[in-house]
């Protein structure tokens, strides 16, 4: 089946089977920061943005992509590496196998909530699932980021 | 992972009926749930291009069509403006905010999933299927009715006045829950609805008098419902949460009213 979509402001149009998964087909297009983790819609290592909603790349069809934009991690390097570095300086990280789609979902959050409460934080990301860390290190981080791109933004 | 032979984007709901007809295809909506079943499909169909996406409002009622996602409703200011944040409520411990930008009301209802705290938010209000082929149905009547190939195109949900509460008990954050509660209180009755019990959501109706003794009513209400265990809970423990469920949902209304709960 023919589809046309745009993976990182790049459009593609292409062939692809019409039952092939998203998440298979971003990783053979070079997106390899989306990982396959649970494959039952829980875990969220494979969010990315449709169309700027963080949605979950195991679940949704490709299909449903077309006409339409995908971002992932590698569209977002720069945020990307802003945040990296607050989940390096509060130690937020050890396998880091998580990390790309809960990074997706903070971005989204600080693009969807304007000055996210505690609860707030919470809740955004309670479907991002790290089987290491016990999650204060990385809420540390978000609140620090957060404060960050506040304070950038109120300067600018 | 959902497997097929074809996918095709339905121009019309005739179209989407008719080939909806075939046992080898099937509608997919956000996918959550069909997904992880292990078959192959003839044709996958999609309906996300007839404007089924839309929370429509007038004075009567709300209408929330089937490709409208959770997250969607779960933000929508209106609906839980009359529902007094029972549906984001409802909402908010299913899975992740992701998982509710891909699945939507209209698989989560059509599916009427044992787990389902959809299903049980909505049974208790004064809400109705439209149905492409069989026309608008209560939502209570719905959740009854066997499976069929008929397609799910709105929710309809009338301003009905309502004190409205939800409640539910997961033994882990954003698991499936192992009882869900729902109440809704009119001018003169109480309806309470139990679900993930684990079957579909079901209620029960009664005079507002039954709930001035609230313990009383509780148990007895809890008691009327049938419970089966599960790899979460066993049958008797959902029974005790249901029945603390229950007054706690209703505790949660009087607390927001007081006395004026009956006089909305």
């Amino acid at each position: 089946m023919e589809i046309k979509l745009w993976i990182n402001d790049k459009l593609i149009i292409d062939n692809v089977e019409p039952d092939t998964p998203m998440l298979e087909y971003l990783r053979d297009k070079g997106c390899y920061s989306i990982k396959r983790g649970c494959e039952t819609s829980n875990c969220g290592l494979c969010t990315v943005w449709l169309e700027g909603k963080p949605i979950l790349s195991c679940t949704l069809p490709l299909m449903r992509a077309d006409g339409k934009h995908i971002t992932t991690l590698e569209g977002l390097r720069k945020e990307a590496a802003e945040f990296g570095e607050f989940l390096a300086d509060e130690g937020a990280e050890q396998c880091g196998f998580c990390n790309p789609g809960f990074i997706m979902n903070v971005l989204a959050m600080e693009r969807d909530i304007e000055n996210p409460s505690d609860d707030d934080i919470k809740e955004y990301l309670s479907g991002n699932l790290c089987r290491c860390t016990g999650y204060t290190g990385q809420f540390r981080a978000v609140k620090k980021y957060i404060a960050y791109k506040r304070g950038v933004k109120a300067d600018e | 992972m959902l497997r097929c032979n074809d996918y095709i984007f339905a121009e019309s709901l005739e179209e989407a009926y008719e080939l909806n007809q075939k046992k080898n295809n099937v509608i997919v909506a956000g996918n959550g749930w069909l997904k992880l079943r292990k078959r192959q499909w003839g044709t996958v169909i999609d309906i996300s291009r007839l404007c089924l996406d839309k929370i429509t409002e007038n004075d009567e009622e709300f209408r929330i069509g089937a490709m409208v996602c959770l997250s969607d409703i779960e933000n929508h200011k209106e609906l839980n403006d009359y529902t007094d944040g029972a549906v984001k409520e409802s909402l908010r411990h299913i899975v992740g905010t992701q998982f509710r930008n891909c699945v939507t009301l209209g698989g989560s209802i059509f599916g009427r999933f044992g787990f389902s705290d959809v299903l049980s938010m909505f049974i208790v209000m004064d809400s109705y299927v439209e149905l492409y082929k069989g026309g608008i149905v209560p939502m209570h009547e719905f959740a009854k009715m066997p499976y069929d190939d008929d397609i799910l195109v709105s929710i309809i949900v009338k301003k009905k006045p309502l004190r409205l509460a939800y409640s539910s008990f997961r033994n882990q954050s954003t698991d499936f829950p192992v009882v869900t509660c729902a109440v809704a209180i009119g001018e003169d009755i109480i309806t309470t609805a139990i679900g993930a019990r684990p079957a579909k959501a079901d209620i029960r109706t009664d005079g507002i008098d039954a709930c001035r003794d609230l313990k009383d009513y509780a148990k007895k209400t809890a008691e009327s419902f049938d419970y089966e265990s599960n790899m979460r809970a066993s049958a008797e423990y959902r029974r005790h949460i249901a029945e603390v469920l229950i007054k706690r949902t209703v505790e949660k209304i009087e607390v927001r009213y007081g006395n004026q709960i009956m006089d909305k």
